[in-house]
């Protein structure tokens, strides 16, 4: 069952094009992955998606509702934690955490106080004393204290130290297991990648790349590292690899396309395999592939390549 | 011991010059400013002693010597008596208010910022930038006092000769240099930069009121104020330079107290235990309403006590109004005689205008804090919660036009009680009541400028201020400079009818209401279809 869904989204400031036909879609008891570069615009289409701005066309729904009409009865059943928390400097952190679980209705104290405690917050301080961080535990156990159906989280463990960051990361699991649907907007790739059952890649405001991590992965090359008895002849003439360098040990290593893999290691075990070692290509070598590109393509003016 | 504590201090003073260079010389140059305008202000509004006596006359009243202080010198009531009795105790408040603000900044702000810690971890003393704050601003009110008492002599009025003139230099002096240690003081026993703040403003709002209270009263209590000290000089009258000793002597006492707690406290901490804050929020808090009357509940409050006793200071002095104004030519310019209602009625009208608009300040405040929680990004936590924009925006507005007619009554309440308290045939409430609240459409019609801006023009939203502005400058001005006609319609305030000098004018009112009711209106439905940017 989709929980939120867009079809091609657009959002203009004036003559700039934040967002050019954005679809995106999470199902129910789905965690997806957001990323994109800053400036993308991934906080523009969630602002969107939150009736904080209007787009300028397409459409955008959240529990088959529109995000712009309905956004007060929708955000009843929504979480959202920003990743720039501004709050009230002379409001405590428990006043503010209470404040937040009141105004989307409901307010579950014994959720309330084990987050707390778990996110290890000093709720008696005055907001002006928080840090970045202190202020993103705010927004966070506020979000995850609440009855929610569809968290939307956009960058929010920037301020986070690692211990704090895996207990958030328990808490959306906890949330996934519990069957919300989560929208996770992220720089850090390896949370992403931990987390999310699909990702969606944002560039200059256009959709560039969008399935599950085994599907995005299927479209980069492995990276191999093989060393061997004999030397291996004849490999640059097959189709699919790439950059083949031979290292100071005497062992090859160059990349492959994921269909070629069968028939190259036919090939090389002819040559009686001392070492094999393979690495899938990362989410940041995905990211970095599309960020390359687009580096590439705006130097020669070529335009997307991807 | 020396080394350990004060080495570099030199250094310190220099560095603090350099960081304060241009905000020490603007607030002596304004203050020293604000004393010589008025006294030359007062020497030409008030050059015959006829018009002086007649002023002195309305100054003797309780209400009076409670808010300026104790006239000395009433029954020969010079210029110079006039300074010490009118400016020097508001002048001795905006020193001290200085004297805080800046030593917070050099101390306790330093501290909490990290500042000091980088400092300290150099080859400089403990005390070094505690002391050399507390020394910078002995000069600046060693300087404020002897450019002050010369300015004032090089005036060449008669009755302000050179001993009053340092003297009244030196009260405003020793009064800053009281304030600069008790904040030096504070700054060791808070944690924080505002506490530090608040405890010595309360010291400063304690020694008014304890002022007060002994001018009015018991004289002896007026001498443990030092605010007290300050008008105890008696300066130009009777030239009592012995308070001037006692609070310069005070200070060093205090600035002692201060360098020895310092001594004794790590970098960072404070004696008073700060206190933590609720873990939970009231009820009251939890809704958009309870968010917006919490955020401005001081600002709310401090406005409160702002108009009611701007009503009364107006109150206190229509007692002896009418042989005042037989004497002043500006006046009788302002406010031509009309058949048939005394001069003080007339005043009266006058009065209502104006306080009308100042009332229209807060009001205006409270609904443009909508936009500041935007711009700070954070009207977004309530929108991406179940908080409809009608809901948000209501949360301003609702207060804003309760609390304009709350304003006005609070004035009109100060401005009776006053009254009946100094005038032989006072004024009726009701009468007051009716002047004032006829000044409350053209207040909800900048409220509803406000809202429309908010929805329509959010960057333009400062516009409601300058256009009362522009209000205030056409209304208080107009008479005076016959202004043509025009001008003061493009005001909703100049269509008010003022109230007993015109007729009620019905349709003038409806009309104002139907203009705030349509602009509100507008803005709600612009608001509601903009985007947010926060």
């Amino acid at each position: 069952m989709t929980v939120l869904h867009t079809r091609n989204l657009t959002k203009k400031f004036g003559k700039f094009t934040a967002l050019n036909g954005v679809d995106l879609e999470v199902n129910s008891g789905e965690v997806v992955g957001f990323i994109g570069p800053n400036g993308a615009g991934k906080s523009t289409a969630i602002r969107i998606l939150l009736g904080i701005i209007k787009p300028t066309s397409g459409e955008a729904q959240i529990f088959g509702r529109n995000v712009w009409k309905d956004a007060v009865d929708i955000h009843a059943k929504v979480a959202y934690v920003p990743g720039d928390v501004n709050l009230w400097p002379n409001l405590t952190g428990g006043e503010v955490i209470d404040l937040f679980m009141k105004l989307r209705g409901g307010l579950n104290k014994s959720r309330r106080d084990a987050l707390i405690q778990r996110f290890n917050l000093d709720p008696s301080k005055k907001c002006r004393t928080y840090s970045k961080g202190n202020r993103q535990k705010i927004a966070l156990i506020a979000a995850f204290a609440s009855d929610a159906d569809l968290y939307i989280l956009d960058e929010p463990t920037s301020g986070l130290d690692p211990l704090m960051e895996k207990v958030f990361q328990e808490c959306v699991l906890e949330a996934k297991a519990a069957g919300k649907s989560i929208l996770l907007s992220s720089h850090i790739l390896s949370e992403v990648e931990k987390l999310c059952d699909r990702i969606a890649i944002i560039r200059q405001g256009v959709i560039i790349e969008s399935g599950t991590l085994e599907e995005l992965r299927h479209l980069t090359r492995t990276q191999l590292l093989v060393k061997t008895q004999h030397t291996i002849t004849d490999l640059q003439e097959m189709i699919g690899v790439y950059d083949i360098e031979t290292n100071e040990h005497g062992a090859l290593s160059f990349q492959i396309d994921s269909e070629a893999l069968d028939s190259v290691i036919k090939h090389v075990s002819q040559f009686g395999l001392i070492k094999l070692e393979s690495s899938p290509p990362t989410l940041e070598d995905l990211f970095m592939k599309h960020y390359e590109v687009n580096k590439d393509a705006s130097k020669t003016g070529a335009g997307g390549v991807s | 011991m020396w080394n350990e504590e004060f080495h570099k201090t030199g250094s310190m003073i220099r560095f603090l010059l350099k960081r304060d260079r241009l905000r020490l010389p603007v607030w002596i140059l304004s203050l020293v400013f604000l004393t010589m305008i008025t006294a030359y202000s007062f020497t030409d509004l008030y050059s015959s002693q006829g018009e002086r006596q007649a002023l002195a006359e309305t100054m003797q009243n309780p209400a009076m010597t409670a808010m300026v202080g104790p006239g000395f010198g009433l029954e020969n009531y010079t210029i110079g008596a006039m300074m010490a009795h009118q400016m020097l105790l508001f002048s001795a408040i905006l020193v001290a208010i200085m004297n805080i603000l800046i030593i917070v900044r050099h101390t306790r702000t330093d501290e909490e910022e990290g500042r000091i810690e980088l400092i300290r971890s150099l080859p400089v003393g403990r005390a070094s930038s505690l002391a050399a704050a507390m020394l910078v601003l002995l000069a600046a009110n060693v300087l404020l006092a002897l450019i002050t008492g010369i300015g004032l002599y090089s005036l060449g009025t008669e009755s302000m000769d050179l001993n009053g003139s340092l003297l009244y230099g030196a009260a405003l002096g020793s009064a800053g240099l009281f304030f600069s240690a008790v904040t030096a003081l504070f700054a060791q026993l808070s944690q924080h930069s505002r506490g530090t703040v608040g405890y010595s403003m309360a010291i400063l709002g304690f020694s008014y009121i304890l002022r007060a209270i002994g001018d009015v009263s018991n004289e002896t209590l007026s001498w443990f104020s030092p605010l007290g000290w300050a008008t105890g000089t008696k300066a130009f009258v009777d030239n009592d330079w012995w308070p001037v000793v006692l609070a310069c002597a005070m200070s060093i006492f205090i600035a002692a107290g201060a360098l020895y707690l310092n001594r004794l406290r790590d970098v960072g901490s404070g004696f008073l235990p700060s206190k933590p804050g609720k873990k939970h929020a009231s009820n009251g808090l939890l809704s958009p309403l309870g968010l917006s009357l919490r955020l401005q509940r001081t600002s709310i409050i401090s406005w409160a006590i702002g108009m009611y006793l701007l009503g009364v200071s107006y109150g206190s002095v229509l007692g002896d109004l009418e042989a005042f104004f037989a004497s002043s030519d500006m006046m009788n310019e302002m406010l031509p005689a009309v058949e048939g209602l005394s001069l003080t009625e007339q005043f009266l009208t006058m009065i209502m205008a104006v306080i009308s608009m100042i009332c229209t300040v807060p009001a205006l405040l409270f609904m443009l804090k909508v936009k500041g929680e935007e711009k700070q990004g954070r009207t977004e936590h309530l929108l991406a919660r179940s908080v409809s924009r009608w809901k948000l925006l209501g949360s301003y507005a609702l207060p804003s036009f309760f609390f304009s007619f709350v304003m006005v009554l609070l004035a009109v309440t100060g401005l009776w009680s006053a009254a009946y308290s100094t005038m032989e045939d006072p004024v009726s409430f009701y009468s007051l009541f009716k002047g004032a609240m006829v000044y409350l459409p053209a207040i909800w019609v900048m409220i509803g400028t406000a809202i429309f801006l908010i929805g329509f023009f959010p960057a333009l939203t400062s516009l409601s201020l300058f256009y009362l502005a522009y209000s205030f400058f056409i209304v208080y001005l107009g008479g005076m400079m016959q202004f043509p006609e025009w001008l003061s319609n493009l005001s909703p305030f100049g269509y008010v009818p003022q109230i007993p000098m015109e007729e009620f004018d019905l349709t003038a009112v409806l009309l104002l209401l139907l203009t705030a009711v349509t602009l509100s209106t507008a803005g709600f439905a612009g608001y509601r279809n903009r985007d947010s940017t926060g």
